[in-house]
């Protein structure tokens, strides 16, 4: 039995942003193991056939997988959670952070990208997210004061459109309150933002 | 004890409250029987078709506050079928049909339909307590017939259910006339609810000492609402986001400090960090603390809010508070008995889980401990050792670690002799959950010390029938029994048939067990009711007896077989 410690790529469709090092699963013979959403994972430090190969107690005895475990194990990679574990009544809804994922264009680009802002826990690590992202251009992080080195001399402000419908500029609010009303991301150039009067930073660090 | 007249026995019956002592009253002589039937007020009946509501009424004519339960505890986990039963209508039917005058009725996973609940409004003038935990089956419809009938209602407690909810209009539903409320929960609510009604409903309750709101109520609401009631001693809140340079913010503060009596704190269906500091005023005088809906609380404002706690008792609280969290908890809150810590999203990094070592800081820290839920990420035995030692008074123990056959990470060995070390240490057992790889020798442990245990808990565990067969012989307490996935046959079921008389249900589903042995049981039997749960229809086409079977869960009844039972469930 081969042990396939089940390490995979959780699809997304934010910029590559790979959960591969924070999975949780089991490695049982055969595929990795794929679940949907909200489905239960298994996690082990090790691939389940090495358990199995095991000497436990005394005897050298056989472990005897239950009947969903057999069944989780036999079924299509689609289809591979296991009913009913861990036993949370409302699993679904205990704990579990809905996904927020909002557009995010920038001036001069000619495609959008989409991220999830419930991963980050503030406007510092959107930000750098956001910079990763759009590598190629040099995104305003007045959040810091810091100047990131241009690479094609054009700076870009960050902006959002809030639920009322109105541009705001990324950062006077609380992170969560931000979150919570962010409908869509702008990078928009800095040249267009001047005559805004923006003189004053927001109020929120990246260590709110 | 016959120099007494009835009215002395009685009296002296009034004294003894527990279900347990009033029914071993009741089995003394013919006399006692009689007079504690007529005095008998409340009744617990831990599985509905045990038996049945005509023979309840017959008995037990002074009966005022009746507690039911349905379907049985897997049924949390998706194991069992919605229409499996469970439902709750010839209940109230009956009761209604009799002179009974129903006052209070508790609920646990029955199926409730908005019509039974409209019944139960117009059936009982005196009706003052409605208390619903995991059902389903009603709208908010059902609770407007509720909130505008009972004019006495004192507590509406929803805790958890699947209601389909029509929006608003049942706190409305609420007669100005109505007074009388002590305790409103329905935070499991998904809806809007009128804000304003909830207000009014509020300002005239003075007598209200628990209050439990769902997500629909914003921030300024529930500072309005704490002015009106500051006398509360629970306070679910809902939401609790805003802008803390805001006006409502700082009113809200007060609010707060002004709420002297609040001992009770959940909630916090949506959080925003920064707002915590306008809790710690209260936090002082906590004994519950209930975070286990609020992922949004985490890290240091979460550390910080424990902190505040000394006296808590009682903690319900996320894994994402991490070890880390756990040792401030042991730090701080030197009084607590009880400790909930659930699963948040698998997908999170694995630093938002709990390991052993956390369970560890606890014991070590919170002497008093005796009721355990623990969801973690990996356990090792030394840590159960350890634990074992620390806290002897474990009344309840339920270790969940979220990959079911994780052997201990460091020495690779089943979690045997740690769980063996907890039921030999904690002779006061009573309850307990067992994960992890385990094989057939914790069952030889529980069987050997467990000598108070009434319900087990088992899942993929064990090597053969042996595992099972320690159990029965040994916990003659055990009432409960649930098993899934492991590898306990036709030998075990069939060793000792008798012994599930004196247990209220046994339930395996995925383990070796036949159709043949079920009708086995079935067979030598007669007081159990073994229903056969099978919903891919193959049982209807393949009725050989060898055929394993899917769930299989067996109960002792006074009334045979049930006739409720939907097309996939086979009662033997």
């Amino acid at each position: 039995m081969s042990s396939e410690n089940g390490k995979r790529l959780l699809e997304t469709d934010a910029g590559g942003l790979n959960f591969e090092a924070t999975e949780l699963t089991l490695g049982l013979p055969g595929e990795p193991r794929v679940t949907s959403d909200g489905g239960a994972k298994l996690g082990s430090k090790r691939g389940f056939s090495e358990t199995v190969d095991l000497k436990l107690g005394d005897n050298n005895r056989e472990v005897k997988l239950g009947h969903s475990l057999q069944e989780a194990a036999k079924s299509p990679v689609s289809k591979t959670q296991v009913v009913g574990w861990p036993p949370v009544r409302g699993f679904a809804k205990r704990g579990k952070k809905s996904c927020k994922y909002v557009k995010v264009a920038v001036d001069g680009a000619p495609y959008l990208r989409k991220v999830d802002l419930e991963i980050y826990n503030s406007y510092q690590q959107l930000l750098t997210s956001l910079e990763d992202m759009f590598s190629c251009f040099t995104i305003r992080n007045y959040l810091n004061e810091k100047k990131i080195e241009q690479v094609n001399g054009i700076e870009y402000m960050p902006t959002y459109e809030d639920k009322d419908g109105d541009w705001m500029l990324v950062g006077d609010v609380p992170w969560q309150m931000f979150v919570e009303s962010c409908k869509r991301l702008r990078l928009m150039k800095s040249s267009e933002a001047v005559g805004l009067g923006l003189t004053t930073g927001p109020k929120y660090s990246s260590t709110n | 004890m016959n120099y007494f007249p009835d009215e002395v026995l009685e009296h002296v019956f009034d004294f003894i409250t527990s279900h347990k002592d009033r029914n071993s009253v009741s089995l003394v002589c013919k006399s006692w029987y009689k007079i504690e039937r007529y005095s008998r007020q409340r009744v617990f009946i831990g599985n509905c078709y045990s038996i049945s509501p005509e023979r309840l009424i017959a008995r037990f004519p002074g009966l005022k506050s009746l507690t039911l339960k349905g379907k049985p505890h897997f049924a949390d986990f998706n194991l069992v079928p919605h229409d499996w039963g469970g439902f709750v209508y010839p209940w109230i039917e009956a009761l209604a049909k009799s002179r009974i005058g129903l006052e209070e009725l508790r609920l646990k996973r029955m199926v409730v339909s908005d019509e039974s609940l409209e019944l139960l409004s117009k059936s009982f003038v005196n009706f003052k307590s409605l208390v619903l935990v995991s059902c389903e089956g009603f709208t908010t419809d059902g609770l407007a017939a509720i909130a505008a009938n009972c004019r006495f209602l004192r507590e509406l407690d929803l805790q958890e259910n699947e209601v389909d909810d029509h929006r608003g209009h049942w706190l409305s539903c609420f007669p100005e006339s109505c007074t009388s409320l002590i305790s409103l929960n329905f935070a499991c609510l998904r809806g809007e609810v009128n804000l304003g009604a909830l207000e009014r409903l509020v300002s005239r309750s003075p007598n209200l000492k628990s209050l439990r709101l769902n997500r629909a109520v914003p921030l300024d609401t529930l500072q309005k609402l704490l002015m009106r009631a500051p006398q509360l001693v629970d306070l679910g809140i809902g939401s609790y986001v805003h802008d803390p340079f805001s006006e409502a913010y700082n009113k809200l503060k007060i609010a707060i400090q002004r709420c002297k009596s609040i001992r009770s704190l959940s909630g916090f269906l949506e959080v925003a960090l920064h707002c915590m500091s306008a809790i710690y005023p209260i936090c002082g005088n906590l004994t519950f603390l209930n975070l286990s809906y609020a992922p949004g609380l985490h890290g240091n404002k979460l550390m910080k809010l424990i902190q505040h706690c000394r006296k808590l008792q009682r903690l319900w609280i996320l894994d994402c508070i991490g070890d880390k969290g756990l040792g401030v908890v042991a730090l701080t809150c030197k009084e607590l008995q009880e400790l909930r810590v659930f699963p948040s999203d698998p997908f999170e990094a694995g630093n938002a889980a709990v390991t052993e070592e956390g369970l560890v800081l606890v014991s070590a820290g919170c002497p008093k401990l005796n009721s355990l839920l623990y969801f973690c990420q990996q356990m090792t035995n030394a840590a159960l050792i350890t634990v074992a030692k620390n806290c002897p008074n474990f009344i309840r123990f339920r270790l969940c670690i979220l990959d079911p056959i994780k052997p201990d990470p460091v020495t690779n060995q089943p979690l045997d002799e740690g769980f063996g070390a907890i039921v030999q240490s904690c002779k006061g057992l009573k309850r307990l959950s067992l994960s992890g790889l385990l094989t057939d020798q914790v069952f030889l442990y529980i069987g050997m010390y467990a000598e108070q245990l009434e319900m087990l808990s088992i899942a993929f565990a064990a090597d053969s029938d042996k595992g099972m067969l320690y159990v029965l012989n040994g916990c003659k307490k055990l009432r409960k029994l649930e098993i899934r996935d492991c590898p306990f046959g036709d030998a075990a079921l069939l060793e000792d048939v008798g012994k599930y008389e004196t247990m209220r249900s046994l339930w395996m589903s995925s383990c070796e067990v036949t159709l043949g042995g079920c009708k086995s049981v079935a067979e030598k039997m007669p007081s159990l009711n073994v229903e056969i749960i099978d919903e891919s229809e193959q049982m209807e086409f393949n009725l050989d007896d060898k055929q394993k079977v899917d769930k299989m869960y067996l109960y002792r009844t006074l009334v045979g077989h049930r006739k409720d039972a939907p097309e996939y469930v086979w009662i033997l």
